[in-house]
């Protein structure tokens, strides 16, 4: 497909992971996402591979913990109350260091909340989100051009780091339809699975486990995992700079989030605000560094989000007090629009220029 | 000269974990024997429940995964679809099939996939401690049936493998018990059966329920434990082929 | 929203049957096939069971930043619900495309708002197919505005229909240049 097609952020996401080589697909209907599993249904038997409606996201995930310890590319997709439930599963893959790819189209909450687009569910994927001391590495995109371009990394990182990488795009991302170009593109060079269980044939027995219970081993495992974790946060930081020259204040979104900033930024900068953006591409890990420094130059930060204010958590530990940051925030599935974040910026421009 | 307890090459040379008298130990090395009669160790993979089998890998040598509570059925079904050619057993216990995982061996069953399950009945939580599974007997005490189960406040205990042998995806369900030589003999025969369909590529899924002996927490010596399948247990879980 | 340049927001909106999302799927295929940058959202779930539908359609000649529309410069309202709910949110100097057929008030907007009125249901009927009004919208909405012509919009119909109903391509297409001609000559 080298011409540009019409096509959902759902859908588009789902030809790119077959693209990417995913080999399995195992989901249970949540909307807003549904039209991934319903692509999924259609797409990977047509492939020669394997998709199942599971009986829940707690078994999606299982069946992902499955193929992924067998060495195949395995992902499943759900939104926040499924995601929620899958927890379970995404801490023993962190547990057993396998690789999977997580895609929630988030969706409002707490509880069965709405099916309108959100973006409150950032802790949750940056912090891990089950139980233990673990990451998930997590991309945010905005475009559906950046979902397509972003799977087959998903699926890279998941196998060159050895665990699961959340996707989060969120109901707006998923419905919405861009036209978009699939291109191919070389993958990372990745180390052999040779960990798989694959039968023990010609070697000694394989064991994918999670369970460490002799003295200190536990303890030795975790570290491992951290040291992994330092050297991603070392080499994996993605995130986009929008026009900060001359800027004084600098709005943090991201994902959809971001593309609405983006439209406030560039009418601001046509009345004159000295404003710009840093939209984070990756959310774990997260751009500290980027936004430290930025902090050393800018005087005001605002986190735009559709949430009650959780990346800017992330954005404060980033500024570290050099600058005052602030929230907008928009929880339960609410939007922002261009000219309600417009205003705010109009205030601030004011406010910095005293 | 033919030696009459040679142990098989699936079964590691170590010593188990498990408290005297306890059925585990036993189901392993029928298992480890089924994988080497059939020759199928090197495309072999064990799912180890969460319970005191979890450790199974320590003592079968195969590929294996230890996964989470009662999710060995949605586990093995990611392998298997996505392996069709290596046979895939699960292994677990009452708390983790018949409770936490009742879903997962559920509709494992109902897919028909291609799987060998072995499920342990114990009629107890092992190494939590004792508490009550839901095929506690009535009458048994346990740690969190103190007066014993009662109908009324916990519950009939719960028959799967019945269950199990009415869904159409389920090709062979059979229920035995390691309650002395006889039983073990047919235990072994069924868990062997239950991993020839799998070699032979029947459609479905093939469980086998083994009435297995707890007499820490049963408290009671070995030789009572093995009494009391026979008398009680089976009374509530009769054995025999339920289907195929 | 683009820095600059041509950018053409629109919502399409009516209750669910009346074709609201495949008009707007078309709009965005016509649009991308001409070479502009084009977003398209639909509402979802709970909304298209409840009755209403809606979809928003940015075209612009620069990369798309923000896919929601909260100030169209044009409305399709194929129904009085809709214009209500929409119609205030026009910009001033927009295009109200209004369903006469089932809207018979006069709408109260902004006097520099065009208002164009036409009968969309009855002339669909008048063709023999009822469920072309979609189509006679948006052959009237790009007569007005212009910015894509039907005729392409005609050669984008196979990709918007699944091959099962390529059968009504004829009459769709047929149905695109009535709206068209209707707002070319009132009538
Ligand atoms: S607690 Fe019971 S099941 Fe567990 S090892 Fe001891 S005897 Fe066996």
């Amino acid at each position: 497909m080298s011409q540009r097609v019409l096509m959902c952020g759902n859908e588009a996401l789902a030809e790119a992971a077959i693209l990417a080589g995913c080999d399995a697909y195992f989901g249970y209907p949540i909307t807003p996402q549904n039209e991934i599993t319903a692509y999924m249904s259609r797409r990977m038997p047509e492939e020669g591979r394997v998709f199942i409606q599971s009986e829940s996201e707690l078994a999606a995930i299982s069946m992902v913990f499955g193929a992924a310890a067998t060495g195949k590319r395995a992902m499943t997709s759900s939104s926040s109350p499924g995601v929620s439930l899958m927890q379970e599963g995404i801490s023993y893959l962190a547990g057993a260091e396998l690789p999977a790819v997580v895609v929630n189209v988030m969706r409002g909450g707490p509880g069965l909340g709405s099916i309108a687009p959100s973006q409150s569910d950032y802790f949750q994927a940056t912090r891990g989100g089950g139980h233990g001391d673990y990451r998930t590495i997590v991309l945010g995109p905005s475009t559906v051009q950046e979902l397509v371009d972003y799977m087959p990394l998903a699926f890279d990182l998941a196998d060159q780091y050895q665990m699961t990488v959340l996707v989060l795009a969120d109901g707006i991302l998923g419905q919405m339809m861009e036209p978009i170009l699939f291109e191919k593109r070389p993958g990372r060079e990745l180390p052999p699975k040779d960990w798989a269980l694959t039968g023990a044939k010609g070697r000694e027995q394989n064991i994918v486990r999670s369970l460490w219970l002799a003295e200190g081993k536990l303890e030795e495992q975790n570290r491992k995992l951290q040291a992994k974790y330092d050297q991603i946060q070392k080499n994996e930081v993605l995130c986009e700079e929008y026009r900060l020259e001359g800027a004084e204040i600098v709005v943090v979104a991201y994902g959809i989030a971001a593309r609405i900033v983006r439209s406030a930024v560039s009418r601001a900068r046509q009345e004159g605000m000295p404003v710009g953006l840093i939209r984070p591409i990756t959310l774990w890990p997260f751009p500290t560094e980027q936004i430290s420094r930025a902090a050393e130059q800018f005087r005001l930060f605002l986190t735009v989000e559709m949430s009650s204010g959780q990346m800017v958590e992330d954005v404060r530990l980033a500024v570290a007090g050099k600058a005052p940051v602030l929230l907008h925030g928009r929880p339960g599935g609410g939007v922002p629009t261009v000219d309600e974040i417009l205003d705010i910026i109009k205030e601030l421009s004011v406010s910095v220029k005293r | 000269m033919k030696t009459v307890f040679a142990r098989t090459p699936s079964l590691k040379d170590c010593p188990t974990h498990y408290c005297p008298g306890c059925g585990h130990g036993i189901a392993h090395r029928l298992v480890a024997e089924c994988i080497d009669e059939l020759d199928i160790r090197e495309r072999t993979i064990g799912i180890a429940p969460v319970g005191c089998a979890v450790l199974l890998y320590d003592y079968i040598d195969v590929d294996c995964i230890e996964v989470a509570h009662g999710r060995a059925p949605a586990v093995a079904t990611g392998m298997k679809r996505t392996n069709p050619e290596k046979i895939i057993f699960s292994y677990q216990g009452d708390g983790d099939l018949a409770s936490i995982g009742a879903a997962e061996i559920l509709h494992a069953g109902h897919r028909g996939e291609q799987l060998t399950v072995i499920f342990i009945n114990n009629a107890i939580f092992g190494m939590t401690g004792g508490q009550m599974a839901p095929t506690t007997t009535l009458g048994q005490v346990t740690a969190t049936t103190p007066r014993g189960r009662t109908a009324a406040e916990q519950g009939y205990p719960l028959q799967v493998s019945e269950i199990m042998a009415l869904l159409p995806g389920v090709i062979y369900v059979e229920r035995t018990a390691l309650d002395g030589a006889a039983g073990v003999r047919k235990t072994k025969k069924a868990i062997k059966h239950a991993f020839e369909l799998q070699v032979e590529g029947a459609e479905g899924l093939a469980l086998v329920e083994v009435l297995s002996p707890c007499p820490t927490y049963w408290r009671m010596p070995p030789a009572k434990a093995t009494e009391w399948i026979k008398t009680e247990m089976t009374k509530v879980f009769p054995l025999g082929r339920l289907k195929g | 929203m683009t820095t600059n340049g041509f950018c053409e927001e629109v919502i399409i909106a009516g209750f669910g049957g009346q074709g609201i999302i495949s008009a707007g799927k078309l709009l965005a295929q016509t649009a991308m096939k001409a070479g502009r940058q084009v977003t398209y959202m639909p509402s979802y779930g709970a909304e298209v069971r409840g009755g209403t539908a809606n979809c928003m359609v940015v075209v612009a000649n620069e990369p798309i930043a923000n896919p929601v529309v909260t100030r169209p410069n044009s409305l399709i309202a194929m129904n009085k619900a809709s214009l209500n709910k929409f119609g205030p949110r026009i910009k001033p100097g927009g295009l109200l495309v209004m369903n006469t057929s089932l809207i018979d008030t006069e709408p109260d907007l902004d006097k520099t708002i065009e208002v164009l009125a036409i009968p969309i249901d009855d002339l669909a009927a008048e063709l023999g197919s009822p469920r072309s009004a979609n189509m006679v919208a948006i052959g009237a909405y790009l007569q007005k505005k212009g910015h894509l012509t039907p005729d392409a919009a005609a050669q984008a119909l196979p990709e918007v229909f699944a091959k099962r109903h390529h059968q009504t391509l004829p009459v769709n297409a047929k149905a695109l240049h009535r709206g068209t001609e209707f707002a070319a000559n009132g009538s």
